[in-house]
């Protein structure tokens, strides 16, 4: 059956408007992915408003050619200039860049995108059986469960994020916060606008994205003082072909940084763990681990198949439970909805040719992304050789045309540069941003979800502990909200107890 | 850094105590059609003021390390915001004048950013200032039909 339905969504991904669009997609992603200060979310954020006027399969597959883009571009800036274009790619400028000084950058650069491919084929494979299992069984789910699930994807932020538990969970807050801002469609009333005009719109999820992530990260840019000092990309179809003689003896860092990737990926801001995780394996496993970082090819692989797995994998809660798994996927479910398309389990039954069309995109952008940056590698790596003084406007005026196209209205183009301080702010103060945007995306659905089970249970919270799966989930939930209260404790009972000799006999 | 945590944690604590005020209005009970209005945004926002207050208390036990940003880190910064704000002002101001629209305005940002900033050549200045709007207005206006803010030269072209 589901065959029957990928192949559905092959007739709809080959056709050549679908693949003309999912090869501008790439193209302009993989340019996002390499400038400085714009990435995979506001790449795709800025674009949003030219899709409102496509037919959504078109719109979806122009969205997620720009993520895959994205995640390419962001291995060139690694290897090439030692810039991790996202913090995914932190540990592929281990190895990475190390092998471009040695004059390897052509070795470098097929491993890397090669081993995303990989990466990514395996999570694509692995959706196409998954998505419609997962959507099944969402389709029994009521407001309970979704509320449930949407708690347990904040409390992962909380308790496994890394950082500051308090901060992440103000960042959640702040996006739910300013998610309520505006009219409330349920009763009717106007909330937090105090007699302005302009916040009865509210805040939009797509210029707090261009804010946070693109102007604020070119102010975090400037004040490091970026310089680009690049190595050449020496990539021709021998280096090509030769590395990848190379690479199937890491054939157990393939299959194994595409399981991390996966497992950790559909969970959120699973990806950078994946990376890193990936990584650390390989080097313990491996015969040679003194050679990592200083160049080893395997410390490519690892970390970029695990993250363009994982990279992958945050579309499926997205695509079956509604619950986007990344930033970047929280901007395309706000294009869904934008679109008219329900999200969750019930795409699958409503638009299946969206979905499928979806899935199969997935297929033929990766093939086409990997294509095309092994053989353009040199045009995308000269793009960094633009001066900053020019780059820098040139991003700012998209931003603003990005951001006036959502309402078309100038108070966002202020709003935007409010977001860019705030997240300059914010990125030096280690406040986590994407729960920030998950929360002003999610905002709505998860106070609908929240207000449908109290009128189910007239009020009362028991609902989310009584109901078998709601109940489950709202226990690992809690679980990981506690988690950072409970793990100091822990820490001491058991430092406690290793520290203090065990007596004899005990 | 300090100063830094203290300021944002008493502003996100403000924000929460002016959301729970705003929510205490609107009703945070249960209504005709379950919860009122208010209900989530006093939740949230009373565990904002509590979440914050943490961060205020830890930041305040902590001693003063190095500053939030030094002086030359600073500038740059400082370099780009204004631009910024002046571009969106000369782009279509608050008030009553109306503003000379969002092409013209980018024209003129990016000229005067990469000759003052980049000191860059006139000639790559004038050609940067001239292509990018242009090619931003066929992209927008013509291509996608999404419409930008217009000012009196595009008024005179006939736009």
């Amino acid at each position: 059956m589901g065959l029957d339905n990928l192949f559905l969504g092959f007739q709809v991904a080959i056709t050549p408007f679908n693949l003309f669009v999912a090869v501008v997609g790439v193209l302009l992603g993989t340019v996002i992915g390499v400038l400085p200060g714009l990435g995979g979310a506001n790449g795709v954020a800025i674009l949003l408003p030219l899709t409102f006027t496509m037919p959504p399969t078109s719109a979806i597959i122009l969205l997620t050619s720009i993520y895959w883009g994205a995640l390419f571009g962001g291995a060139i800036t690694s290897v090439l200039f030692n810039i991790p274009g996202e913090p995914w790619s932190v540990a592929t400028t281990f190895d990475g860049y190390p092998l471009a000084r040695q004059g390897q950058s052509g070795q470098a650069l097929t491993a890397a995108f090669t081993s995303s491919f990989v990466g990514a084929f395996f999570s694509i494979v692995l959706i196409t059986f998954f998505a419609p299992i997962l959507a099944e069984v969402a389709l029994r789910f009521g407001p309970p469960e979704f509320f449930a699930i949407q708690l347990l994807t904040f409390s992962s932020f909380v308790g496994l994020g890394g950082g500051s538990p308090l901060k992440s969970a103000a960042s959640i807050l702040i996006g739910f916060v300013l998610a309520s801002v505006g009219l409330d469609i349920v009763t009717g009333q106007l909330r937090l606008t105090f007699g302005f005009v302009d916040l009865m719109k509210g805040f939009d999820f797509i210029v707090a994205v261009i804010g946070l992530f693109g102007i604020g990260e070119i102010l975090l840019s400037v004040e490091e003082g970026l310089r680009f000092r690049g190595a050449r990309t020496g990539m021709n179809l021998t280096v090509v072909l030769d590395t990848w003689r190379r690479l199937p003896r890491y054939y157990r860092t393939f299959v194994r940084g595409s399981v991390i990737g996966f497992w950790m990926g559909f969970k959120p801001g699973g990806a950078t763990p994946a990376s890193f995780m990936s990584y650390a394996f390989a080097k313990r496993f491996s015969r040679h681990p003194e050679r990592f970082g200083k160049g080893e090819l395997e410390g490519i692989v690892a970390p970029e198949t695990a993250a363009h797995a994982a990279g992958v994998a945050a579309m499926l809660p997205m695509i079956t439970l509604g619950i986007p798994g990344s930033p970047t996927a929280a901007v395309m479910l706000g294009g869904l909805i934008i679109w008219g398309l329900q999200p969750g389990p019930m795409l699958f039954v409503d638009n299946p040719e969206f979905v499928w069309g979806l899935i199969a995109s997935m297929y033929t952008g990766n093939v086409i992304g990997v294509l095309m940056v092994l053989t353009l590698v040199p045009l995308f790596a000269a793009i960094l050789k633009i001066p900053f003084a020019i780059l820098t406007p040139l991003i700012v005026v998209v931003c603003a045309i990005g951001s006036y196209a959502v309402h078309n209205s100038m108070i966002d183009i202020w709003y935007m540069l409010i977001f860019g301080i705030v997240g300059y702010v914010f990125k030096k103060l280690d406040y986590p941003l994407a729960p920030l945007v998950l929360a002003l995306v999610l905002g709505d659905l998860s106070e609908d979800a929240l207000r449908q089970s109290l009128i189910m249970s007239q009020g009362s919270p028991a609902i989310f502990f009584v109901r078998p799966i709601a109940g489950a989930i709202t226990a690992v939930a809690v679980f990981f909200f506690a988690l950072p209260l409970i793990t100091p404790w822990w820490r001491r009972w058991r430092g406690g107890g290793g520290a203090t000799p065990v007596a004899p006999g005990h | 850094m300090r100063a830094a945590e203290l300021v944002t944690a008493g502003v996100l604590m403000l924000l929460g105590g002016v959301v729970v005020y705003d929510a205490v209005r609107l009703g945070v009970g249960w209504g005709i059609e379950g919860p009122r209005s208010g209900f989530l945004p006093f939740c949230l926002a009373g565990l904002l003021v509590i979440v914050s207050a943490a961060i205020f208390v830890r930041a305040w036990r902590r001693p003063a390390t190095r500053p939030f940003a030094t002086r030359v880190q600073l500038v740059p910064v400082l370099k780009v915001l204004v631009p910024i704000a002046l571009f969106i002002t000369v782009t279509d101001p608050p008030g009553p004048p109306d503003g000379l629209g969002l092409y013209v305005a980018a024209a003129l940002y990016m000229a005067a950013y990469m000759r003052w900033v980049g000191g860059h050549r006139w000639l790559v200045v004038a050609g940067m200032a001239v292509t990018v709007p242009i090619v931003a207005f066929v992209v927008f206006e013509q291509w996608f039909l999404v419409p930008m803010p217009k000012g009196p030269l595009e008024a005179w072209l006939g736009y």
